[in-house]
């Protein structure tokens, strides 16, 4: 019998690893660069938030929490900026896109 | 469970490498081989080598992807087509690297079981340090000659960048910034340098008791240096100014002059007085952490292409 708190983790972290799966395969198969970065994106940012939440009741201390909240927060900035800047040069190279 | 994404990573690695090698797009080698550099250091952090995993990530996947990009662009930007090397000359690096490959597997696998290790002496030393970390203390206390000279060399490798410079150019500044600037990495400008500057602090203290240190936390301060620069908020420094040439040899500068006076009172060169060690290694970090930041911002800056303002 696992606890409440692992089986949270379990569901989460599992549907987690389930976006980046899912992410990933956009990646590879989509046609164009913007679907493509939208696959990515989803992955980087609901994939690791479900597995910063999934983590979330296995941190020992608040600080630890804290600190897995704050590694998504800059994970979405740099990810999100990131996608930004592909999207612009995308945007530049083909107009119509 | 653990043995399979082991597995899966060796793989991932040994895949990854040979596409580096074996790739014929330049760009595409480059950004394979900064995720090598990552993939790595989660190696090195399954092998519970946490500083090396920082430091190989930081480094390794970070900072010499970005010396590599942007020397790609250069060449690029210039229109030279690198000369592809003859077959023979091809053939005769691969041979060389499986001889080494081998050879080190050879090494690996004759290694008396168990290993000879320094770590208990390490370990029972690690009082007298007051450090609670004991790579850190390795890095700055029992092996500290080799991290100066480390500090040192990387100096001597940026005057070699320095040098590359045309005449007129020298002391100038670089050329940072693209022509035009996309705005969302004007806001990853602003928005990440605070947070950047917090996290480099935190690696230098806790590197005393817990994995981080100098490196790490100078090539985080580097990376935040270049996105402002890279973003125009802030010119790239004219490298004759004087301030900049302190910073630059403060930190080995801090450590050779401890290092003397350690003659004096600790009875060697690079000793300290047992009572305020942890006080001078930290002085030290801070110092030295400064210097590499500035080294490294300035590597990947590249050779002064713009004229001193007179």
């Amino acid at each position: 019998m696992i606890s409440l708190a692992d089986g949270f983790t379990l569901a989460f972290v599992s549907a987690g690893a389930l976006l980046f799966l899912a992410g990933t395969l956009g990646l590879l198969r989509f046609p164009d660069t913007l679907s493509r970065l939208h696959a990515l994106s989803k992955a980087d940012n609901l994939g690791l938030g479900l597995i910063v939440v999934g983590l979330l009741p296995q941190a020992e201390t608040i600080a630890g929490g804290v600190k897995l909240i704050c590694i998504w927060l800059l994970a979405q900035l740099s990810a999100a900026t990131a996608s930004q800047l592909i999207a612009g040069i995308a945007a530049r190279r083909k107009p119509d896109a | 469970m653990s043995l399979v994404f082991d597995v899966a990573l060796a793989a991932g690695l040994i895949a990854l490498a040979l596409h580096v090698v074996t790739t014929r797009d330049g760009k595409g080698a480059i950004i394979a081989f900064i995720g090598f550099g990552l993939l790595l250091g989660l190696g090195w952090a399954r092998l519970a080598s946490v500083d090396v995993a920082l430091t190989e990530a930081a480094i390794g996947g970070g900072l010499t992807g970005m010396l590599l990009l942007r020397a790609q662009a250069h060449i690029a930007g210039r229109g030279v087509r690198p000369a592809q090397a003859a077959r023979p000359q091809w053939r005769l690096a691969a041979v060389g690297c499986g001889i080494v490959t081998l050879g080190l597997g050879f090494v690996v696998l004759a290694f008396p079981s168990p290993a000879p290790s320094l770590a208990r002496e390490v370990a029972s030393s690690l009082d007298a340090t007051g450090l609670g970390n004991p790579v850190t203390a390795a890095l700055l206390a029992f092996r500290a000659i080799d991290t100066l000279l480390e500090k040192i060399v990387i100096i001597l490798a940026l005057i070699g960048v320095w040098s590359l410079a045309s005449d007129p150019n020298w002391g100038g500044s670089s050329h940072l910034r693209p022509a035009s600037v996309p705005e969302p990495l004007v806001f990853l400008a602003r928005m990440l340098p605070p947070f950047g500057v917090v996290i480099a602090v935190y690696q230098v203290w806790v590197g005393a008791d817990l994995p981080g240190g100098t490196f790490q936390a100078g090539t985080i301060l580097a990376a935040m240096w270049l996105l402002v620069m890279l973003a125009g908020l802030r010119p790239a420094p004219e490298t004759r100014a004087a301030g900049l040439r302190l910073l630059l040899a403060a930190g080995p500068a801090l450590f050779i002059l401890i290092g003397f006076l350690g003659f004096l009172f600790a009875g060697g060169f690079l000793s300290y007085p047992e009572a305020i060690a942890k006080p001078l290694i930290v002085a030290i970090e801070v110092a030295l952490t400064l210097s590499v930041a500035a080294t490294l911002g300035l590597l990947v800056a590249g050779p002064p292409d713009k004229a001193p303002t007179p």
